[in-house]
């Protein structure tokens, strides 16, 4: 394995995803309108598999983000907490691998 | 999915879990007394959780979107039991926070997410490392695993809620597989490729507590640090 194996080989499994998700989003796009929204979640497709079965959820969440923009905050404070905390030790590591 | 799991399945998915969080607790508290130095990289290994489970990823294949996991490499490092503690406290944030998950459905989810796929992940990593398998190859496997059963084992729990009415458990299950596992794939490869690479770094910045986990072997993290040079 060389130096940059693993990156190039990182680079290459994500280049080649985007690649097959606009051939199949063009697809998407081009079929009839479904009236639902393409790239919808798996858990409210399985939400809705259930509904189908006439079973309802017998408890509603505590506590709802109130919208979408709400919840899209919400995670991506959860992912931007995430990300400090990991480049804050790897720099730590890094900076102490540097001096010694 | 709030109560979207009859209270019977919820309750039994609370007494399943427990047991693995509860000793994941005790060997946290022991990790914290006896070994401080490991804890950055404990938050490391969280915090990947944390990034990899709020990104709602498109998945190429089924044309519908879908959470990575992110559990293979706290599991590899740390081992399940810890993993299903870190797994319930990301799973809390995102039932109290975002309504996602859901309380009711905890128990069910810190087993798929927090202890199947950690257990999986560990089991095959472990044998990986046993036979002497290339340590990325085997982690790249170990990760994608982990996201990959999480989701099979979330579409049994459905199926065994919900079983179908031509075809029962087995019939369900694979209706929600479908949904779920078919979706989770291009996924589960996304992060075990990566997890692999942050592996790299890990072994380039703190080779001596892997090899005091055992995680590695020092021939092994000599042998790696060579190939990079």
């Amino acid at each position: 394995m060389k130096k940059y194996t693993l990156e190039i080989i990182t680079g290459i499994v994500i280049i080649f995803f985007i690649g097959v998700f606009f051939i199949q989003n063009a697809h998407l796009q081009a079929a009839a309108p479904t009236g639902e929204s393409p790239w919808g979640g798996a858990d409210d497709k399985a939400a809705q598999a259930i509904r189908a079965t006439g079973y309802e959820p017998w408890i509603r969440p505590l506590l709802e983000p109130p919208g979408g923009e709400m919840t899209t905050l919400f995670f991506s404070l959860q992912a931007a907490a995430g990300a400090l905390v990991i480049g804050y030790f790897f720099g730590y590591y890094r900076g102490r691998r540097q001096r010694d | 999915m709030e109560g979207f799991l009859p209270p019977f399945w919820c309750v039994f998915w609370f007494v399943v879990s427990l047991p693995f969080v509860a000793y994941g607790i005790y060997r946290l508290d022991r990790l914290a007394r006896e070994e401080r130095d490991t804890l950055p990289l404990l938050a490391v290994a969280g915090a990947f959780v944390f990034v990899l489970s709020s990104l709602k990823l498109p998945s190429a294949v089924t044309g519908s979107s879908s959470h990575p996991t992110g559990t293979g490499l706290s599991a590899i490092l740390f081992g399940p039991f810890l993993t299903s503690v870190i797994g319930l406290i990301v799973l809390l944030f995102q039932a109290l926070l975002l309504a996602h998950g859901g309380l009711s459905t905890l128990g069910a989810n810190v087993f798929s997410m927090g202890v199947a796929g950690p257990f999986v992940a560990y089991g095959i990593y472990r044998c990986g490392k046993a036979v002497r398998l290339n340590t990325f190859v085997t982690i790249f496997i170990a990760a994608a695993m982990a996201d990959l059963v999480t989701y099979l084992v979330t579409s049994l729990q459905l199926a065994l809620a919900f079983p179908a009415q031509s075809g029962g458990i087995t019939g369900a299950f694979v209706g929600f597989a479908v949904i779920f596992a078919v979706t989770q794939v291009p996924l589960a490869i996304i992060e075990g490729v990566i997890i692999a690479l942050t592996f790299k770094y890990i072994i380039q910045s703190r080779p001596d507590i892997l090899v005091r986990l055992d995680v590695l072997s020092e021939e092994q993290v000599k042998k790696i640090s060579e190939t990079f040079e």
